[in-house]
């Protein structure tokens, strides 16, 4: 188990002090200069080494990340825009690093700003999030009270930190949405190419990353790339937030060692399974976004991004959905369907009508009052659907479905068998009157 | 998607308060000259949160007006943005996450006491008091289930808390935002498994505990 003096969320439950007082004890903005006067270079080789991986959901590594930005030109400044658009179901571990810990995601920004060559960063915070969002923006008035940012600060690098927020749209967690948003428009997400790290926010090089991404860069380049890959499997290093929700008996975020099993992290941090271990029935490991996998395949499966993919589902943002045996799992990823449904932004036809269509046949499937043929079609049209859209919001809709019946199939089937026979029966009694 | 529509009956005007006015410019200073459209969220939001938690077609308007941005732009964002309530709401607006993890956990439950209590969605109770509607994943996965009332969210619910909870609010007695359940954030109920050297099992008695504020969400 990852030992406390290793965890780099150290106010992740609100214990302690979450003002900038309270951050310097725990390290925060010890000595940021020294890491700056490192230069850029250093800080993105640093993160390279690490071994970090985005922790918004796609894994991509974040030191490769900033690398891709263009050298500062004087005429057209850059932006580092921080994404707490925090809205994928079964995540909320930004939320606690927002509202407990947000002196970390300021630092973190001012480094990983200097590092690429932003002037600026804009923090989209997800509009319910009010009190987090005040709670930020205090933490970021701290900081420009304190000197640590802003046009002359201590650490001699201009760079101003600015919170802004949406107002209830998951698309807007998609980044080129989210730059949509912040520009004033509707959430519809952008035709790549051009990537954000040519034209991003304002037609400007941008580079989004999400909360947790950027708020342990600072800790990784005090304690040392090495240290961060030290822990976890090859290519899935460091500590990683994981937000455990659903049927375990005390759900909880906690970090832990990326890579750790199943079924220790639940062991260990949720109280067990409910009603124990026998009954288990699958578990979305990644957030709302990832195939389900069977209570089988995960219990002994290392939690991280390579072990997740090889079951064909994902470690995404590390929401880890537990479902025990009085779940009905077809109306868990009917409901998920919906979801899609409501967040489609509209924009591409496979995803606006598509979604639509799958949550529709999904109800009827809860019920069981379908046909056993529509199953295939069902994922037929899931198959249309994904890959065939601007962004993965598609994707995402179809994964659930695609892992409710690779998995799941006999239990649909039972359900419209039972509908069927009910129907018969019901039919009989109508005749004989 | 989903269809949104302005309300039938609309004021005739609005005003931002002259407070509200100058907050909003500090907002447009905050970006880049010539891109005050930017300011269009929290602009409409600080309007909504003026008239008694909806956006008036008016004041859809009058943001257009003041960030020098057609009409239809700003109707298309307030139409696009759910926490836009484009009718008129319960003075405690109800908003309960309905979406996969909640409904694990039980959000029925909650549904139903609003259904007994309140009534159908969207429709103000007749003292004004309530309105609700169930909404899709508020970030609170591991306090699941919950609803967030106007700003608050208000965390580990069970239908007899939440019952109390209208009642508290519909009697105008104080509530306690945050988790019902003794909880603080989404640490495991009953003692830390984590952070334990920094805050001990009770997260009080540990070198980094901090003296607590009265109220959960200080």
């Amino acid at each position: 188990m990852l030992q406390d003096k290793d965890r780099i969320f150290q106010n992740l439950y609100g214990y302690g002090d979450w003002t900038l007082d309270g951050a310097k004890k725990r390290g925060a903005w010890d000595n940021t200069k020294g890491l700056l006067e490192k230069g850029k270079d250093w800080i993105i080789s640093e993160m390279k080494a690490s071994g970090l991986r985005g922790r918004g959901g796609a894994g991509f590594p974040t030191g490769l990340k900033w690398s891709f930005m263009p050298k500062p030109d004087p005429n057209r400044p850059s932006y580092l825009v921080i994404n707490a658009d925090e809205s994928e179901p079964g995540t909320c571990k930004d939320r606690e690093i927002l509202r407990n810990d947000p002196h970390l995601l300021v630092e973190g920004a001012l480094v990983a700003g200097f590092a690429m060559g932003a002037s600026a960063a804009y923090i989209y915070v997800r509009g319910e999030f009010i009190f987090e969002r005040e709670r930020l923006q205090g933490a970021v008035d701290q900081a420009y009270a304190a000197n640590l940012i802003g046009a002359k600060n201590i650490h001699g690098y201009p760079f101003e930190v600015i919170v802004h927020h949406g107002a209830g749209a998951y698309i807007c967690g998609e980044e080129t949405a989210l730059l949509e948003s912040l520009e004033g428009k509707k959430g519809m997400p952008r035709l790549k190419p051009p990537f954000p790290a040519n034209m991003g926010l304002y037609g400007c090089p941008t580079t989004v990353n999400n909360v947790e991404s950027i708020a342990v860069a600072p800790t990784i380049l005090r304690r040392s790339a090495a240290w961060f890959a030290s822990f976890g499997a090859k290519n899935n290093a460091g500590t990683k937030l994981f937000s455990i929700s659903g049927h375990v008996n005390k759900p909880c975020n906690v970090e832990e060692a990326m890579s750790i099993p199943f079924r220790e992290l639940i062991e260990k941090h949720a109280g067990g399974v409910r009603g124990g271990w026998d009954n288990l029935l699958a578990v979305i490991p990644g957030g709302s976004s990832v195939r389900c996998v069977p209570a089988a395949q995960i219990i002994d499966t290392p939690m991280d991004f390579d072990s997740l993919s090889a079951l064909k589902s994902g470690l995404g943002t590390a929401a880890v959905i537990v479902m025990d045996k009085s779940t009905d799992i077809i109306r868990a990823i009917a409901r998920l369907s919906h979801f899609y449904k409501h967040e489609s932004c509209g924009q591409c036809t496979p995803c606006r009508e598509g979604t639509g269509w799958m949550y529709r046949i999904m109800q009827r499937m809860v019920e069981g009052r379908a046909q056993k043929k529509e199953i295939d079609l069902l994922f037929d049209v899931s198959k249309q659907i994904e890959g065939h859209t601007i962004c993965a919001l598609g994707d995402a809709a179809a994964w659930p479905i695609q892992g409710l019946i690779n998995h799941f199939r006999p239990v649909i089937e039972a359900r419209i068998e039972s509908y069927t026979a009910r129907a018969d029966a019901d039919a009989v009694k109508v005749a004989a009157q | 998607m989903s269809a949104r529509r302005l309300a039938e009956q609309q004021p005739d005007s609005f005003e931002f308060t002259p407070e509200n006015q100058a907050w909003l410019e500090r907002q447009i200073a905050k970006y880049p000259a010539g891109r005050q459209a930017s300011a269009v969220i929290p602009a409409l939001w600080k309007a909504q949160k003026q008239h008694d938690y909806w956006l008036p077609q008016k004041a859809i308007e009058k943001v257009a007006d003041i960030l020098g941005m057609p009409y239809i732009r700003v109707l298309e964002v307030a139409t696009f943005y759910t926490m836009f309530n484009l009718e008129p709401v319960g003075k405690f607006f109800v908003q309960v996450c309905g979406t996969t993890p909640c409904m694990l956990r039980g959000s029925d439950a909650i549904i139903e006491v609003c259904q007994k209590r309140i009534g159908d969605p969207r429709k103000v109770t007749p003292d004004g008091l309530f309105s609700w509607l169930e909404v899709e994943c508020l970030g609170a996965c591991c306090n699941a289930p919950m609803v967030q009332i106007n700003d608050d969210y208000y965390e580990d619910l069970t239908a007899e808390t939440f019952a109390k909870l209208l009642d508290d609010l519909a009697a105008g007695r104080p509530t306690r935002i945050g988790p019902q359940n003794g909880r603080r954030r989404s640490e495991p109920l009953g003692g830390l498994t984590a952070l334990t050297e920094f805050y001990g099992a009770d997260g009080e008695s540990g070198p980094l505990s901090a003296a607590q504020p009265a109220h959960p969400a200080e």
